[in-house]
C-alpha cells in the first residue's frame, strides 16, 4: 500500500505538553440509527465493541468508536483496516438505510502528551475540563474551529478536526502549550470517576 | 455567558459552541398564502425584556437543531428542548411562570 500522506507530515512541538501529530488512522464515517439492531450487530463484527453512549469513546479489539452525533459514528481504525472494515459494514448492513464512507483523510489527528493536557486544552476550548475522563468524546470549537477532544489518559489527549484547519489546529496548541505559559490551574486535579 | 445544555447530546455548551438561529416556533406561509401571513412570517419578530423562545445549532458539536427558553435580560435559562416540537412543553412554561408570574411571549403567558 502507497505511504499515507498526513495533514502535518509527522510535526510535533515541544512545550510543557509535547504536541504532536498522532499515528496514521483509518477513520470511517458511520450514518444511520444508532438503535437498531443490524447497525449494533454490524459494529460489533467490524470493530468489536458495541454503540458508545452520547459524548462518548468506546472502544473494541479492533479499534474504537466514537459518538459524533444522535445519528452518526466515527470509527477508528488502523490505516490498513479502513477499506476492510468498510466493506464489511457495507455487506453486514446491506439494504437497512445508512451510510458508510471511508474518510480516512478528511482529518488531521493531533495528540497532545504530558502532565498539564487539560490546562493546555482549556485554554483553547469552552469545554469544562474537570468533566472530561478518559472515555468522553467531546466535540466543540478549538480556538476558531470546530474539533473533538478526548483522552486516552490522565496525559495523553487527542485533538481531531478537518484537514484543512489542521495546521491551525497545531499552531493554536503548540502555541498554547509553550514554555512559561503554565497556569498550574489542573495541579493536583483529581478526575470523577 | 449563556450557557445552554443540548438535548441531543447532553453537553453543556457554551454560547460560543452554538449558532443563534432567531425566534422559535414560527408558522411558515410560503408561495401561494395570504400577503399579509406572508408578511408576518418574514419580518413580524417578538423583541422581548423577558421570557423569549429561541431556536439554536449546536454547531461546534453534534450538529442539531434545538430550541431554548431564556430570559433576555437575566440570561435564566428555563430549559431547551428538541426541534421536533410545535410549541414549548409545559414544565418548561410552568418553570417561567414561577419565575416571572404575569408573562406573556405571543399565544404564551399567565392569562390573568
Amino acid at each position: 500500500m502507497s505511504e499515507p500522506m498526513t495533514a502535518l507530515q509527522g510535526d510535533s512541538f515541544a512545550g510543557y505538553v509535547t504536541v504532536s501529530e498522532d499515528e496514521p488512522r483509518g477513520m470511517i464515517q458511520l450514518r444511520g440509527d444508532l438503535d437498531s439492531s443490524s447497525l449494533r450487530d454490524a459494529l460489533q463484527a467490524a470493530i468489536g465493541c458495541g454503540v458508545p453512549d452520547p459524548l462518548a469513546i468506546a472502544t473494541g479489539d479492533r479499534g474504537a468508536v466514537a459518538w459524533m452525533s444522535p445519528d452518526e459514528l466515527l470509527l477508528l481504525t488502523s490505516p490498513d483496516a479502513a477499506a476492510g472494515t468498510l466493506s464489511q459494514l457495507s455487506e453486514a448492513l446491506g439494504d437497512a438505510h445508512h451510510l458508510a464512507l471511508d474518510v480516512s483523510d478528511m482529518r488531521a489527528a493531533i495528540r497532545l502528551e504530558g502532565a498539564g493536557v487539560r490546562e493546555v486544552l482549556a485554554k483553547v476550548t469552552p469545554i469544562d475540563m474537570a468533566t472530561m475522563t478518559p472515555g468522553t468524546f467531546r466535540r466543540t470549537r478549538l480556538s476558531q474551529i470546530p474539533a473533538a477532544v478526548w483522552l486516552s489518559d490522565e496525559r495523553t489527549a487527542h485533538v481531531l478536526c478537518f484537514r484543512s484547519v489542521g495546521r491551525y489546529a497545531f499552531d493554536v496548541l503548540a502555541i498554547s502549550s509553550r514554555k512559561g505559559g503554565e497556569v498550574g490551574a489542573f495541579q493536583g486535579f483529581r478526575a470523577p470517576h | 455567558m449563556l450557557i445552554l445544555d443540548c438535548p441531543y447530546c447532553g453537553a453543556t455548551c457554551d454560547e460560543t459552541e452554538l449558532t443563534a438561529g432567531g425566534e422559535a416556533h414560527l408558522t411558515r406561509h410560503g408561495p401561494g398564502s395570504e400577503d399579509v401571513d406572508f408578511e408576518t412570517y418574514l419580518f413580524m419578530r417578538e423583541n422581548p425584556k423577558g421570557p423569549h423562545f429561541e431556536r439554536w445549532r449546536h454547531a461546534a458539536g453534534c450538529g442539531k437543531w434545538f430550541h431554548a427558553a431564556r430570559h433576555t435580560v437575566t440570561m435564566q435559562v428555563f430549559g431547551t428542548y428538541p426541534a421536533q416540537t410545535v410549541e414549548p412543553p409545559q414544565e418548561i412554561l410552568d418553570r417561567i411562570s414561577e419565575a416571572h408570574p404575569g408573562w406573556s411571549w405571543r399565544s404564551y403567558g399567565d392569562r390573568t
